[in-house]
This record gives C-alpha cells, sequence and structure tokens, in this order.
C-alpha cells in the first residue's frame, strides 16, 4: 500500500503460513498454504474488516499477529518493529484478542474480578488495590456495573460476558484489537450494543482494530478499510466506500450479493458461486478464484494475476490489470 | 381457502424448573398452508425451537405441552399415539436441524443415515432407496452423489454436511418440513445457496415450511407470512411485506433498528438498542411482557392484551396502531 510505513501501527509484509498436512495414515505430508503471501498495513485508529468464507485463513492470520502462531515466511511489525523479536508479554500488552464465544472465551470457575484482572496480574501491573480500582474503572467503561465482580460468568447472559471479554481486552490499554467475530454468537438486539460499545472505545482510546467477520452488513458498518481473503490470499483491499459502492473483484461482488439485507419481496440472490468452495490442499492453477469466477477465461486458468493499484485500494484480478489481455473484458 | 395443512390454536408449553414453572410458551395461534413459508422470528429464549419440536412431538417427558387445538392435515396431534406420530415424523413431516455438526451421526454413512427413513415409512428396496438417495443429494447440490454414500460425516465439511441434512429431511417427499436456524452456522455465500434450494424445492413440491431464525434477512427474503416470537408469545403476525413496511409492535422496529442496513444507515453511526433484558417467564405471567423495555408502556400494558390489527397481519398491543405514527413523526 502506499501510505507511509510511519503511521502505520500494524504492518503485514510478506506473510505466509505453510502447514504440513498428512493424508491418511501412511499419506505422505504435503503443503498447506493456509495464508499466502498477505502484506497489508493498517493505520492507527482504523478498522481493518477482514472478510471471507470459512477456511480461507482468516483466523490463522489473527493467531499470526497475536503471536500464538508463527508465519513461515514474511513480517508482521507493530510499530515498525518485527514481533516475533517480542516476547509474548510485551506483545500481549499492544494486541489483546476478543473472541466469537462468549460462553467458551470465559473460565467458568473464576470470578469477574479475577477473570478481567488477570491481565494485571500476569504483567505484574500495581498491587491489589490498583487492581480493585482498574477493574471498576473499566467494567464502568464496558456498561457493566461494578457489582458484577464477584458473580461467574454462568451468571450473565451472553451481551454482558461479551463486555467483560471485552473489558479483559481492554484493561492493560493495549493498541490493536483482534475481534474474530465478536457478534455472530449474540442476539441482534445485544448484537448492536455491542457494535456501539466497540464503536464507542475506539473513538475515546484511538484504538485499532482488526475485524474479523463474516457479516457484510456489520462490516460495512464498523470498518473504515475492508480486506477480502479467499484461499489465504488478501484478493481485495479497499477502503469502505469504494469496497461496497464499487467492489472490483467478482468474489467481493458474489460475497456483496449473498448478503440478505431485510427487504421484502427481493428473493435469495443468486451468487453464482457454483458449489464447493475448492480444498486448500489442492489449490487451483492460475487465479486461485476461477472455478468459481463467472468472468473466468482460459487466460485465468494458467496465470495469476498480480496485485493492481485502484483509486481505492488494490484488487488481484485480470479483469483489472491493464497489462493483462482480459483488461478490455472488464466492460462486459 | 382450503383447509390449513397445519392449524394450532393456544400451544402453551410449560417446564416445570426449581422454583416453579417456566411458561415458555403462552397460547400461540397459527395457521400454514400448503406451499407456504412461515418464518417465527425471536431472539434466543424466545420458544421459538420448543414451538417447533412440540409440533414434532419431540418435547421432553418432563415438558407439559397443551393446545386447544393442534392438527396437521386432519390428525389432532395433542392427542396423536407415539405410533402415529411415529409414522408422521420423518415421512409426512420432517425436520432440519441447526447444528449439521452434530445432528448426523458420526458412526454410520451417509448413505445409511439418508435411506433410513425412506427404508421405515415407504415399502421401497434398498436399490430403490440409494437411487432416491443419489436423486436428492444431487438435487441439493453435491457432486459425486454416489460416493458420498459411503462416506462418513467427518468426511464432509460444514456446508455439505447441512445439504445431507436437507436431502435426509426431503426423501420422504414431506408436506411439511420445519427447519430450525438451517443456514446460521455457514458462510453468506453458503447461505444464500441453501436458502434458495429449500425455497426452490419448496415451490416445487408444494412444500409447507416453518423456518425458524432470528436473522431478519433471512426472513425478509424467503417468508411469505411472519410472526414475531417475544417471550413465549407471537407478538406480530402477518404477510412478510406487511410485517417488515409496517412493522407495528414496538418491539419488531426495535429489532429491525438494531441492524445497520447498508446503504440507510450511516455507516459507523450510533445503532438502535433495545434497553434492559427479557423478562423471567417463571411464576405468574401477565400483561405485555415488553413492556419493561418499550418506551411507550403505560399502566394498562400490565393488564391482558387486546390484538390489534386485522385478520392478516395482527399484532399484540394496547396502542391501536401500536405507537407506530408517534415514532415515525419523531425519529428517534
Amino acid at each position: 500500500m502506499s501510505s507511509e510505513a510511519s503511521n502505520a501501527v500494524l504492518e503485514l509484509r510478506g506473510v505466509t503460513k505453510t502447514y504440513r498436512v498428512k493424508q491418511g495414515i501412511f499419506g505422505k505430508s504435503r503443503p498447506l498454504t493456509a495464508v499466502n503471501d498477505v502484506s497489508l498495513s493498517l493505520p492507527r485508529g482504523e478498522v481493518l474488516g477482514l472478510v471471507g468464507e470459512s477456511g480461507c485463513g482468516k483466523s490463522t492470520l489473527a493467531k499470526i499477529l497475536l503471536g500464538l502462531e508463527a508465519p513461515t515466511d514474511g513480517q508482521v511489525l507493530i510499530d515498525g518493529k518485527e514481533i516475533l523479536a517480542q516476547d509474548r508479554l510485551s506483545l500481549a500488552r499492544r494486541i489483546q484478542p476478543i473472541f466469537q464465544d462468549p460462553y467458551s472465551s470465559l473460565n467458568p470457575r473464576k470470578s469477574i474480578f479475577d477473570i478481567v484482572s488477570l491481565p494485571l496480574r500476569v504483567h505484574g501491573v500495581g498491587g491489589p488495590q490498583d487492581w480493585d480500582r482498574k477493574v471498576r474503572e473499566i467494567l464502568d467503561i464496558v456498561g457493566l456495573p461494578a457489582r458484577v465482580m464477584n458473580t461467574f460468568p454462568s451468571q450473565m447472559s451472553g451481551g454482558q460476558r461479551q463486555r467483560v471479554a471485552i473489558a479483559r481486552a481492554l484493561i492493560m490499554k493495549p493498541e490493536i484489537v483482534i475481534c474474530d467475530e465478536p457478534t455472530s454468537a449474540l442476539d441482534v438486539s445485544v448484537q448492536s450494543q455491542i457494535l456501539n460499545l466497540l464503536g464507542e472505545l475506539r473513538r475515546e482510546f484511538g484504538l485499532t482494530y482488526l475485524f474479523i467477520s463474516h457479516d457484510l452488513a456489520v462490516v460495512e458498518h464498523l470498518a473504515t478499510r475492508v480486506a477480502v481473503m479467499y484461499l489465504g490470499r488478501i484478493v481485495e483491499e479497499s477502503d469502505v466506500a469504494g469496497l461496497f459502492d464499487d467492489a472490483g473483484h467478482p468474489y467481493t461482488q458474489a460475497l456483496l450479493k449473498s448478503v440478505l439485507t431485510p427487504e421484502p419481496g427481493l428473493g435469495v440472490p443468486d451468487t453464482q458461486l457454483g458449489m464447493a468452495y475448492p480444498n486448500p490442499i489442492d489449490p487451483p492453477s492460475g487465479c486461485q478464484f476461477h472455478p468459481r469466477c463467472p468472468m473466468a477465461t482460459d487466460h485465468c486458468k494458467s496465470v495469476a494475476p498480480r496485485p493492481v493499484e485502484t483509486s481505492h485500494g488494490r484488487v488481484e484480478c485480470h479483469l483489472h490489470d491493464p497489462q493483462s489481455p482480459m483488461h478490455d473484458a472488464k466492460v462486459a | 381457502m382450503s383447509n390449513p395443512l397445519l392449524s394450532v390454536r393456544n400451544l402453551t408449553i410449560d417446564i416445570p424448573v426449581g422454583a416453579g414453572t417456566l411458561h415458555a410458551v403462552r397460547g400461540i395461534d397459527f395457521d400454514l398452508h400448503r406451499g407456504e413459508t412461515l418464518c417465527i422470528v425471536g431472539e434466543s429464549g424466545s420458544g421459538k425451537s420448543l414451538t417447533s419440536l412440540a409440533v414434532m412431538g419431540l418435547l421432553g417427558k418432563n415438558i407439559k405441552r397443551s393446545a386447544d387445538r393442534m392438527e396437521f392435515d386432519g390428525t389432532e396431534l395433542t392427542t396423536a399415539s407415539p405410533r402415529t406420530m411415529r409414522a408422521l415424523r420423518g415421512g409426512r413431516m420432517s425436520m432440519i436441524f441447526q447444528e449439521p455438526m452434530t445432528s448426523l451421526n458420526p458412526a454410520y454413512t451417509i448413505g445409511d443415515q439418508l435411506t433410513e427413513a425412506l427404508l421405515l415409512h415407504k415399502k421401497v428396496g434398498r436399490e430403490a432407496a440409494r437411487a432416491r438417495a443419489v436423486e436428492l443429494l444431487e438435487k441439493v447440490g453435491i457432486t459425486a452423489a454416489e460416493s458420498r454414500l459411503s462416506q462418513y460425516p467427518h468426511q464432509l465439511s460444514g456446508g455439505l454436511r447441512q445439504r445431507v441434512m436437507i436431502a435426509m429431511a426431503l426423501m420422504c417427499e414431506p408436506e411439511l418440513i420445519i427447519a430450525d436456524e438451517p443456514t446460521t452456522a455457514l458462510d453468506v455465500t453458503i447461505q444464500a445457496q441453501i436458502l434458495r434450494l429449500l425455497y426452490d424445492l419448496g415451490r416445487e413440491m408444494n412444500m409447507a415450511m416453518i423456518l425458524i431464525t432470528h436473522d431478519l434477512g433471512v426472513v425478509a427474503r424467503v417468508a411469505d407470512k411472519v410472526a414475531v416470537m417475544y417471550a413465549g408469545e407471537l407478538v406480530e403476525t402477518g404477510p412478510a411485506a406487511d410485517v417488515f413496511n409496517t412493522p407495528s409492535h414496538p418491539y419488531t422496529r426495535g429489532l429491525l433498528r438494531c441492524i445497520p442496513l447498508p446503504g440507510k444507515t450511516e455507516r459507523g453511526s450510533e445503532l438502535g438498542t433495545i434497553p434492559g433484558i427479557v423478562p423471567s417467564l417463571i411464576g405468574d405471567v401477565h400483561g405485555c411482557a415488553f413492556r419493561t423495555r418499550c418506551p411507550h408502556a403505560e399502566p394498562a400494558c400490565q393488564n391482558t392484551i387486546p390484538m390489534q390489527g386485522g385478520e392478516a397481519h395482527a399484532f399484540r398491543c394496547v396502542h391501536p396502531d401500536g405507537k407506530r405514527h408517534a415514532e415515525e413523526e419523531v425519529p428517534a
């Protein structure tokens, strides 16, 4: 991207993660590229929405950012510093996760105070009085009364639990929060409360979010930039207006088409995607999207598209590459 | 109009709990004709899944079900013998469950599970049953259907398993199909395909369908009739276009304000919320269950609530227009 490295709080350069996968007990192990040459840069205070179907590598990318997996290749930089060079604790101070399911991401045997104050204790910040004060503060910020400190997760509703998870993520004042489907396990009326809260917290603390979701309406609402992932690659990246108003990649267009807005009478859209998401262990040749692409030609089957800069971001598709023989077909 | 295929009057479900009785479903009425799709929409705990299980006769032994009438094509289900119910279930009425990961038996092949109901209900041989299974697998868009019959559930992806569930529910050409959140666990692209498939098959086979979901987008796109459920009651029922275009119950309008609408809701703006929580349904429940969260609540809401509106589009509220016009004049 053209944005200068200086204002990017998070930067990925050619990040690749390859697993060795065995097929059958005596099968030979083969490489599976879960994340393939991903370069992204996220300026401070922005929300990058990461969308794509299950198995496209979204969660592997989140794990790499959290330091839970080491990339096979490439670099991840926070404020220009390689994260692998940092120890886990200092990384955890700067980048924190909020997970999808607040029913399984909170330890049922620990009180809310224990759960929320754990990061303080792990990092050795202050003493018991400070912990008490800080926990009260952060609970207030996420909209929970201080009396919940002595209750347990099982006594709370899904929305309250997700607020606890957010409090735990924010108590060390991180710069970056990885939200992995933070609202998909919640009811709509609770979902809107959590989305409003995430928006407020971002404005108040200048947080930077990586927001992973399959709900494109939610991504459109909260994100400032969007990256579309397919088989481990970022096939399109753009500011939010550019992506939702003028999607370049046929895959992005199909994803947008499959969003069901609550408008009666429109029926269910035909995404024309065909059925199967390809097996990532045998990725298609050329452009990896070609077997499902309504615009695909022989050229797409043999030649992989290169990333092309657009007016609002970047896209990997022959239709948008002025040097590709397919560039003219775009009109059709 | 012809007689409804399924007619339910005053269905009530009580669950004994430690402290008393949980009134999970409190007197609901609905009719469903052949070829019609009814969507029951509501948040977790509103009783929508219990309603579907009650129709199928699949409630646990300790759960009390009563109804003035629950008639399936002339058969009264409340008094039907277990033998009659067994003959209906899987044959003339069938169910698609929410979790394709857990509702298939991991120890049997896809072929065994698909053909079981057909061999049980219809006088067909094993060969004919397998042929029908292949036919349906192809219909639900599974490639290499023949070879799938000998596979086990763990060898299939989530989307494929959900298709197998749908094929299984269709094996005996049911007249009524109940789908409980059939697409919640799936990607948006697969969701659109599965819904299209259900919709098309329903039309083709003139099936009646009850679709249970919390996703208002899904409801708007596939429903003929909508029933909005809150705290065990149907608070608003009517044709999909009417319910979405003139949502009359304050809860229905609250729900619709919670979701960001692409192109309508301003990006990053505050979403609507429904303050408060669902009331406890244990013990004596009276008046409007939504009154604790409703902006238009008044003392009369503690009394019995009349139905407003006409036969087709009805809602349960003390206000003759559900205060819809008041909200339109002063946008919140």
